[in-house]
């Protein structure tokens, strides 16, 4: 053979397999030092702030919690994290809009240092990308609100195929925009059968203690060692 | 921004089947790419065109990307239609029943290189 043959090289790899592989690695050292890590998406303005303040207020005297944001959009501010008694961590995401399971990694040291058992990935705001690429989460959660409507799920298959939690938040507001909350099951159910779907009303409370104690409930199965 | 992120990983991963094949240049990649993998290929290609020039290997690469029609599965009368044209509604039998069974692929088919 010619120094300038021409091979072809087989290689018929997913894309996203290097991804799956590094996520996978990451998870394992997760479960090793015992921390949990949840991959909360959402659309912008779903309603993560607020949940995520009043999951850190509910959860805050059980686990060292930690919440590490993406640079790209992150609309919770790290102080008002601290002041909620959580650590803020910061990941850069160079200007993506995703997160993968490499990035999710410049988070580990800090997560160990600080002694946190349960950290919440605030995943970059769309329903689109983030649903590709693993984080390395132990499990995904989404919340969806009433105004985006009923038929989300329709439109964005893939998300609420990876999803183990589907929060529909804002259900105060659901006799103004036609919400069907019975179909919003159907269509989540027709993508994933086994996402668990909780209605929630971040601001006033209600259905949040189903939320906290499927958390909680999550977080220590994967913590007990 | 999505096909860029997924340009660095494609990239990643050729370079790595390159080092084990003590590959010096790259002539082509080819991809296989499903019709609902929520890539566009002309984005992807140029995306790739702007990357591929801070990586040696690739200077010379062309993007060659072969689509995968996507295929819906319809549970209730098992027959299958085109994804694309009917969506999650079954043109045969109006059922909403059904998943798809291909088109969603994001593959690295192979590599031509010296």
């Amino acid at each position: 053979m010619g120094t300038d043959a021409v091979r072809v090289i087989e290689i018929k790899k997913s894309v996203y397999e290097n991804n799956d592989r590094e996520a996978d690695k990451l998870r394992g050292e997760l479960k090793e030092k015992g921390i949990f890590l949840l991959n909360l998406m959402s659309s912008p303005g779903a309603g993560k702030t607020t949940t995520l303040s009043r999951t850190i207020e509910a959860l805050r005297d059980k686990f060292h919690i930690g919440v590490m944001e993406a640079d790209i959009d992150s609309d919770v501010d790290a102080r008002r994290i601290s002041d909620l008694g959580a650590w803020a961590i910061q990941l850069h995401t160079g200007g993506m809009c995703h997160l993968d399971a490499g990035m999710t990694r410049q988070g580990l040291d800090e997560l160990t240092e600080k002694e946190v058992d349960l950290a919440i990935l605030e995943n970059v705001g769309n329903l689109v990308c983030p649903a590709e690429f693993d984080t390395g989460a132990v499990k995904n959660a989404m919340i969806l609100s009433v105004p985006e409507g009923d038929d989300k799920p329709l439109k964005y298959p893939l998300m609420f195929s990876i999803c183990d939690v589907v929060l529909i938040n804002k259900t105060d507001v659901m006799p103004y925009f036609d919400f069907d909350l019975d179909k919003c099951r159907e269509y989540v159910a027709m993508r994933n059968p086994n996402a668990k779907v909780i209605p929630i009303c971040a601001k006033t409370g209600e259905g949040m203690d189903e939320w906290f104690s499927w958390l909680e409930n999550e977080a220590k199965a994967w913590n007990a060692r | 921004m999505h096909e860029l992120g997924v340009v660095f990983h494609i990239i990643d991963q050729v370079e790595e089947v390159a080092a084990e094949n003590d590959v010096t240049r790259i002539d082509s990649v080819t991809l296989q790419l499903g019709e609902v993998s929520t890539v566009i290929p002309s984005y992807l290609t140029d995306c790739w065109d702007w990357a591929k020039k801070k990586h040696e290997l690739l200077l010379e690469a062309k993007l060659v990307v072969e689509k995968i029609e996507a295929v819906t599965f319809c549970e209730d009368c098992k027959q299958t239609y085109p994804t694309v044209e009917y969506g999650k509604t079954c043109p045969h039998c109006g059922s909403g029943n059904t998943y798809l069974v291909q088109g969603n692929e994001f593959m690295i088919k192979e590599i031509e290189a010296v």
